[in-house]
């Protein structure tokens, strides 16, 4: 990587001089992928050699946890233009390539395809929404926040409306988002670090953060950017190829994106087959059996404990009479411990496990079928409408948060900061959804290729002739796969399968056929790509300390220097204390990505937009506003969602508390109307804000006024 | 500052245009997916909506933004608002 020069040249606000730092740049990011491309060859090479599996996850892991690491000590700065906005002169590809990677988490890499694989249509409420939010960022915020030319989004809500009440509430959202969102990536930087690795989730935890360190700790903004752009092409370059091969295996085309409809025509074809399958229905019948015994040994506590334990003991008894291979006995000294030992411990389990037999005898696996909307029937009878209105429901609430919350994420906005002008600002969120569309529509059809490897291909193979994938799999995580002989007729239904969403993307290399390797590169691109939202996430909240907080509120006269040392320190106690939510692995992560999104969109999305298209909004609208968006949020989740229900002590039924049925994860759908009517209803029965205000308002909607 | 009334025709295209933007991001996205079960007929070996749902939303949203930085670019320009580079 001979000639990566940062630094800054004389006069860069030149055109000629941004042209040539773009020529630089496309030279070196050249040869850098190349180098990576290099890189994986030897390594595939070395493996065919005999180079251990282990070995080539732990390659991959120190290699590129180093080059970010390299990347960051290379762009290392205390200039405060460089540490907050990477010194304005990212060309638009650029902060698109890097937006690309900072938006692109651990969920879409990991979990998308593994969502759309489960769930459908139903997931495709997640493509859309993060891929649609772009136009609202666009149209609404990105040319005027270039504009406004500060470094953070508080500095915009903190000048428009006029000082710092309206500063400080941004700095609260800020903060609660962006730490939601980074406690989610944190925890999957540590699950990959783990699988690459083979250590402790614990210590994969800290070992990720490392990474996440030395490159933001260093070099802030800038370092994060060059960062983001290298993780970029590591991470799309990973998530592509294992898709084309699979693609080329099942059709012969390259392509998958253009040629999944043919497959999913096969996959829905098939659906109707299973459905009707009389062994699918025979291996569901024992799970409708397993579930219906359980009920009963529950409704017969605890007489039915009793009988468990003397049925356990007595054959422990008898096996030891009979002098059995200790093997045997050994199994049955298991079975016996393993039986609850109380009555209450016997009902949770047994509890637990008829939730589980029920949950498995629906038809499909509890799949919906994958090409159709919704779930229920709209000219059904009264269930089915409501299933049908409800799931509809769902799913575009859930679309509008995503979108709504994708326009409200600090450390997206903040990127389109670092542009070199408000031009450049706007092409930039063009090559921004460029690069995440990319990854956006291949995953839908990464999705259908695997369905259709298991339903078309699995489904109907005898066990013993199951690929070797399987069984590699049920090992590593028995929760990610595992499988049964359940009616014991020595072939594989669909029912007999239980598998979890985040194989699809970990496995298909393998399903594809494709050496180790592959493999080992997916797992470096799941976690550059949770790297580099963790990167931009926690920098936003440090800057929201240092830069907001301590410079804007409490010392002004700060010098630079003191405010980058103290943005560093901060960064680092913050990451630790992420690092240690993480570990303590609270709450479901899709959900905490869900509520950062639903409270982004109702504390931020309004304040910024009427801020720049309503001139009349004032302080007391817009403090209120989005107190009031976040509260209701808060609230609507706080009363829904059972684990904070569990933390708020809620015990009245869920159903009492929804509103229209919408889920948690959705709650931003009332915070955000709410939080646009405070604003405008507050700010009309309060004065209108001050000349100086309404210039301010004018001098963002133009790039370049002169003052006649 | 007063606005002169160069500025105010820039800043009612740029509001028009957004409108209309807007209108087309709204149908693509809620319109459709409203009409999911109704519109899942089979287009090009693909049902319908799960394609709008998976790609084609997806590109229009890319065409919005990207049409979007071309027309206020030139917008600048006509009204003497461009930046100097």
């Amino acid at each position: 990587m001979a000639g990566l020069s940062f630094e800054p040249q004389a006069g860069v606000s030149n055109k000629e001089a941004n042209a040539a730092f773009k020529k630089g740049l496309n030279k070196v990011y050249g040869w850098y992928t190349g180098g990576f491309l290099a890189f994986v060859l030897v390594l595939a090479v070395a493996e065919q050699m005999g180079l251990s599996r282990g070995a080539i996850g732990i390659v991959f892991l120190l290699a590129t946890v180093a080059l970010y690491a390299g990347i960051g000590i290379m762009s290392r700065t205390n200039d405060a233009a460089e540490y907050y906005v990477a010194g304005r002169r990212v060309p638009a590809i650029y902060n698109g390539m890097a937006t690309g990677a900072d938006w692109m988490s651990a969920a879409s890499f990991i979990g998308m395809a593994g969502t759309l694989y489960l769930t459908g249509y139903g997931g495709l409420a997640f493509i859309m929404g993060w891929t649609g939010g772009y136009c609202l960022v666009a149209l609404f915020l990105a040319p005027y926040l270039r504009k406004f030319g500060q470094f953070t989004i508080p500095d915009f809500l903190g000048a428009r409306y006029e000082g710092n009440a309206a500063r400080f509430v941004g700095i609260l959202i800020a903060i609660l988002v962006s730490f939601v969102y980074v406690v989610a990536q944190i925890y999957g930087v540590g699950l990959i670090t783990t699988r690459l690795s083979g250590l402790a989730f614990e210590i994969g935890v800290f070992v990720g953060l490392g990474g996440i360190l030395v490159c933001s700790f260093l070099g802030g903004m800038r370092a994060v950017t060059w960062t983001q752009v290298a993780q970029y092409i590591i991470l799309i370059i990973a998530y592509l190829i294992p898709v084309v091969w699979l693609s080329v295996k099942q059709t012969g085309v390259p392509v998958p994106q253009a040629i999944y409809g043919s497959q999913l025509a096969k996959v829905t074809e098939r659906e109707k087959q299973l459905i009707e399958d009389p062994k699918e229905k025979e291996v569901i019948a024992v799970f409708k059996q397993r579930a219906d015994d359980l009920k009963a040994k529950i409704a017969g506590l605890p007489a039915t404990l009793e009988a468990d334990r003397t049925a356990a003991q007595k054959k422990l008894d008898d096996l030891r009479g009979a002098n059995a291979p200790l093997a045997e006995v050994q199994a049955a000294e298991k079975a016996l411990a393993a039986v609850p030992k109380d009555e209450a411990a016997a009902k949770t389990a047994w509890t637990a496990a008829q939730t589980a037999a029920t949950g498995r005898t629906a038809q499909l696996a509890g799949m919906p079928r994958h090409g159709t909307a919704y779930a229920g029937d709209p000219n059904g009878d009264e269930k089915a409408q409501k299933a049908y209105n409800d799931s509809r429901r769902n799913f575009l609430a859930l679309v509008f948060c995503l979108m709504v919350g994708t326009a409200a994420l600090p450390h997206i906005l903040m990127r389109y900061y670092t542009t070199p002008s408000v031009k450049e600002a706007r092409q930039s969120v063009t090559w921004s959804l460029f690069f995440i569309f990319l990854l956006y529509f291949t995953a839908p059809a990464l999705a259908v290729l695997v369905k259709y490897e298991v339903f078309n291909v699995l489904v109907g193979t005898p066990f013993d002739k199951l690929p070797a994938w399987i069984a590699a799999w049920g090992k590593v995580d028995p929760a990610l796969l595992s499988i049964a002989d359940v009616n014991k007729d020595g072939i594989f239904q669909l029912g007999e399968m239980r598998i979890g969403g985040d194989i699809i993307v970990l496995a298909t290399p393998e399903i594809a056929g494709l050496p180790y390797v592959i493999s080992g590169m997916v797992a470096a691109g799941g976690l550059a790509a949770a790297l580099s939202t963790a990167d931009g996430l926690l920098l936003t909240i440090a800057n929201a300390l240092s830069h907001d907080l301590y410079y804007k509120m409490i010392d002004p006269n700060a010098p630079t220097a003191r405010r980058v040392m103290i943005s560093k320190v901060l960064l680092l106690v913050v990451a630790l204390l992420a690092a240690y939510v993480a570990s303590l692995k609270v709450a479901d992560i899709l959900f905490l990505v869900g509520a950062a999104f639903s409270l982004a969109a109702a504390g931020f999305f309004p304040a910024l937009v009427l801020g720049i298209f309503w001139k009349r909004a004032n302080k007391w609208g817009a403090v209120l506003g989005m107190l009031v968006g976040v509260s209701v949020t808060f609230y609507y989740m706080a009363t829904t969602q059972p684990w904070m229900r569990g933390i708020f002590g809620v015990t009245s039924p869920i159903a009492d508390n929804t509103w229209f049925a919408i889920a948690p994860i959705s709650a931003g759908v009332f915070g955000v109307p709410l939080g646009f009517a405070v604003i405008i209803i507050v700010s009309l029965l309060t004065p209108a804000p001050k000349p100086e205000i309404q210039e301010l308002v004018e001098h963002v909607r133009y790039p370049n006024i002169k003052t006649a | 500052m007063q606005v002169s009334e160069n500025h105010q025709r820039y800043w009612k295209k740029n509001l028009r245009i957004t409108s209309i933007l807007l209108a087309i991001w709204f149908v693509v996205t809620f319109v459709v997916a409203y009409f999911a079960r109704d519109l899942s007929f089979t287009m090009a070996g693909w049902p319908f909506s799960f394609w709008m749902g998976a790609q084609g939303a997806l590109l229009i949203y890319v065409i919005i933004i990207a049409y979007y930085a071309h027309y206020m670019n030139k917008l600048d320009i006509e009204h003497g608002v461009a930046e100097e580079e």
